[in-house]
């Protein structure tokens, strides 16, 4: 056994200890709230799978996620904290919902249109940090936070003031043009074609980040930026694509989710969907690969919260508790650590002995 | 006296990388002695003294001390036991002065403030006590490297060390000053001290010691009285195998003109000039030794060549080019490759694997490319061919490159950096702390290389190095070339010396021959 495969299986084995003690976390809550724990916790945990519906609402979840975790792989893997994805999502449903209220097509246009807007609006919100630290060595973390907020009020005033509907009685846009909208897939499940797109997306992300010299580029950038210099790469350049690619594709998220769940653009508050995509993004390590599971497991507990919060009092938010939980484990990167390197040890000392009888 | 003031028992450390450094090594110092501790680049020898510091903790073992077992978990355990330790790397603020560094951490107090005069008081009376000559005004940045170790030894001391470990004190220092040190390290011994000194340099090991322990490939080979060992039997223990230590090497032949460097200047962010006039050429087939303590403006010259630095006066040009705006890829599409002094920083990225390290400089070509994506099975066959040629000892082109040992991280280096046909080959301290195998292999592919018809700089501090493998030398103190020599197996060790301290300088005439 050499240390690389020790490594990959302490990775697994954190991983899912993370998972197993969120869960502990979770159901000790569920103990200490619940009138009747074990039909709340068994709700939870087998809830999502009771109906059609729910099945569906977890692929609703996930369709989403899908982008803008991509979009957080290819800006973490560069080594950039651009949490500007949570304000690209913003903005990018409401400039494809100005496409989706304001211009009339045919589906086969509009369509790809609404997302492009809302790509763009995304990818100019990734773009802000991105400039402030490529030209000035601003750093990322905080001012892409301050963008979040710019990118909700921006939103909020275009929509208040270029599409809403004075008729609707809340803050919310004119209906969009049907041929704005992705039609059902499965009857009476949400579900809807986005979800396609989202797959398509995860996979050119995929080819892109893994395989492809750009991606290579972005990689090298963020594992090592003094030697991806050295090599001869230009890393403001490498640094700046990333960024905007990874928000052109939360921007994009933006737009499927609305297109695809609303019938008009209505939400008041920032969404959560870039942070979202943050923690599938760490739960994933940053690799397409791994990101569908993230984001099945994530859209999951979503709904089994969900499911709980309808038949107990414990509320929808414990699901937010066990995500900070696995993120802080997987982030910990000493967890575990003393019992990795006894192996490391042990084994080092076998290969040794193994050498030395040979 | 106490026989045995110090010894380590049965030590194995193993990082997390799965090397093994250490291995079941048994080490024992008497009182008052200088003791010899020695072996390869590699061998281990570091690794145990850190943890006799406490940097590093054995993964098993004992250490004991007057015969009682500790537990050394940090330096300030080990000082507080009385040991100290000299790195090779200095462990001082250039910014404060020698007082200021030696009371750092342990400042004299007065009314709640530091007391300045105390401080001083303290370095001068630590100086007068040991006869060292420094002045406990001075700044760190203005002091040489030999009196930089002299205020890192007097740290030592002044936290009240008994057992003083030093790390290759002599890799850094010419070979006056390294006269100097032993004759202090001496006067230590008398005063009841107790020296471990680390060396790869026998005839230095031979001179200063009492008894000498031979490390090889993390194990206690064995352990001797200096007096009756000679130099052969403690290299040959030391290596375990006849290394042939020369370098074949027919005469070189020069061709044209490569790399041309006219009056280069550079005055660094402290306002210090530290390139101030810097010309030479190499031609292709020769090597172009530069010899010099460490930070007369060597390390940024390479800069300046390899494209990494930007701010300079002066022209450098290569095959015939300025380089001065060119990005660092289009001067290695013109003809230079680069090994860094800072491996660990520029030289490898450590979680990317074997063969993203060796691409990374030709990975956007196009025979590397199918299509949208990468050719990644040219890839493969490029990199399992040179991690054959280059013999890196690996478990695959897939294992990340933080997992090898130096000298296999360096020959991942070389594998990418020898092999893109470039007319420049910049070496800055291509060998340091790498194993004798893995220094000759490289050593022996430059000169390859050379008779290929590159034009090859070579910087080291290493100055049997640097000697052995250039064809033509210079010389470089305080950012200027001081001496420059047409024949670089004309020179001796001591002659250097006097140019590497800038004692004595040759003529603007005398050194214009490195220009043509």
């Amino acid at each position: 056994m050499n240390t690389k495969n020790i490594e990959k299986q302490f990775q697994i084995l954190r991983t899912l200890l993370a998972i197993a003690i969120a869960t502990a976390v979770a159901f000790i809550i569920i103990y200490f709230i619940d009138d009747n724990p074990t039909a709340t916790i068994k709700e939870f945990v087998l809830g999502p799978l009771q109906s059609r519906r729910k099945i569906g609402n977890i692929i609703t979840n996930m369709t989403p996620m899908l982008f803008v975790g991509t979009g957080v792989c290819l800006i973490f893997s560069a080594n950039q904290t651009n949490m500007a994805v949570e304000g690209g999502f913003f903005v990018g449903a409401m400039l494809a919902s100005v496409a989706a209220t304001m211009i009339k097509l045919p589906t086969p246009l509009h369509i790809p249109l609404c997302l492009m807007a809302g790509g763009v609006a995304g990818a100019a919100a990734t773009a802000i940090p991105t400039f402030l630290f490529v030209k000035y060595n601003a750093k990322p973390v905080v001012s892409s936070i301050m963008v979040n907020n710019m990118c909700l009020y921006v939103g909020l005033f275009v929509i208040n003031h270029l599409i809403r509907d004075p008729g609707a009685g809340f803050l919310a846009s004119y209906k969009f043009a049907e041929t704005s909208r992705f039609p059902e897939m499965v009857k009476g499940t949400g579900v809807h074609y986005g979800i396609l797109v989202g797959i398509v997306v995860l996979i050119v992300g995929y080819l892109y980040l893994n395989k492809s010299k750009a991606g290579y580029e972005i990689r090298t950038v963020g594992r090592n930026v003094d030697f991806a210099r050295y090599s001869g790469i230009h890393v403001s350049r490498v640094i700046t694509k990333a960024q905007l690619l990874g928000g052109f594709l939360a921007g994009m998220g933006g737009a499927v989710e609305v297109l695809g769940m609303y019938k008009r653009f209505q939400y008041q508050a920032l969404t959560n969907h870039g942070f979202d995509g943050i923690m599938i993004g760490i739960m994933a390590s940053y690799n397409p690969k791994m990101l569908p599971l993230a984001a099945l497991f994530l859209a999951y507990i979503r709904v089994g919260a969900d499911c709980m919060q309808r038949n107990s009092n414990v509320p929808v938010e414990l699901a937010n508790i066990m995500i900070s939980v696995i993120v802080i484990m997987i982030v910990a990167e000493s967890f575990l650590y003393k019992m990795k390197h006894r192996r490391i040890v042990a084994a080092a000392g076998k290969e040794l002995a193994g050498k030395e009888a040979a | 006296m106490e026989l045995n003031i110090l010894s380590m028992e049965h030590i194995t450390k193993v990082y997390s990388n799965g090397f093994v450094a250490n291995k079941d090594i048994n080490f024992s110092v008497h009182e008052g002695e200088i003791h010899a501790l020695v072996g390869e680049n590699g061998a281990g020898k570091s690794t145990l003294m850190k943890m006799l510091f406490g940097t590093e903790k054995p993964d098993q073992g004992r250490i004991l001390l007057h015969g009682q077992e500790i537990h050394i978990d940090n330096p300030t355990v080990a000082i507080s036991h009385g040991i100290g330790m000299v790195h090779q790397h200095f462990m001082l603020v250039p910014s404060l002065s020698v007082a200021d560094n030696l009371v750092v951490g342990m400042e004299p107090k007065k009314n709640g403030l530091y007391d300045i005069a105390k401080a001083k008081e303290i370095a001068k009376e630590a100086a007068d006590k040991y006869n060292f000559h420094i002045d406990p005004n001075a700044r760190i940045r203005d002091l040489s490297v030999g009196q930089k170790q002299k205020v890192e030894i007097l740290k030592a001391l002044v936290r009240g060390a008994k057992i003083l470990i030093l790390d290759e004190p002599t890799a850094v220092l010419t070979p006056q000053e390294t006269k100097e040190l032993f004759i202090e390290l001496k006067q230590l011994k008398s005063l009841g001290y107790t020296v471990i000194f680390i060396s790869h340099k026998l005839n230095e090991v031979k001179e200063l010691c009492d008894r000498i322990t031979i490390l090889r490939g993390g194990r206690m080979i064995s352990v001797e009285e200096i007096a009756g060992i000679t130099e052969l039997d403690i290299s040959r223990k030391m290596v375990g195998r006849d290394v042939r230590l020369d370098i074949e090497k027919k005469p070189a032949v020069a061709k044209q003109t490569i790399l041309k460097v006219s009056h280069v200047n550079k005055v660094n962010n402290l306002g210090k000039q530290v390139l101030n006039d810097v010309s030479f050429c190499i031609p292709g087939g020769v090597i172009l030794g530069i010899a010099g303590v460490e930070g007369n403006g060597q390390s940024e010259i390479s800069e300046i060549i390899s494209g990494m630095e930007r701010t300079f006066d002066g022209e450098v040009e290569v095959n015939g080019r300025n380089i001065r705006n060119m990005s660092v890829r289009q001067l290695r599409e013109n003809g230079v490759a680069h090994i860094s002094e800072d491996r660990m920083t520029y030289g490898i990225v450590g979680d990317g694997s074997i063969s993203e390290n060796i691409i990374s400089d030709r990975y956007y070509k196009k025979e590397f490319q199918k299509g949208l994506l990468m050719n990644q099975k040219k890839i493969d066959d490029l990199v399992t061919d040179l991690i054959e040629k280059f013999g890196i000892k690996c478990d695959g082109k897939d294992q990340p490159a933080r997992m090898l040992s130096g000298g296999n991280m360096q020959k991942v280096v070389a594998a990418r950096e020898f092999t893109n046909n470039a007319d420049l080959i910049i070496a800055n301290q291509p060998t340091r702390g790498i194993d004798v195998g893995a220094s000759m292999f490289l050593r022996n592919k430059l000169v390859e290389l050379r008779d290929l018809g590159a034009a090859i700089l070579l910087i080291s501090a290493d100055l049997s190095e640097v000697m052995e493998v250039s064809d033509r030398l210079i010389v470089m103190s305080g950012g200027m070339i001081s001496a420059y020599f047409e024949d670089a197996s004309q020179v001796t060790e001591e002659e250097m010396g006097l140019y590497m301290l800038g004692l004595k300088q040759m003529s603007p005439g005398e050194i214009k021959g490195v220009s043509n």
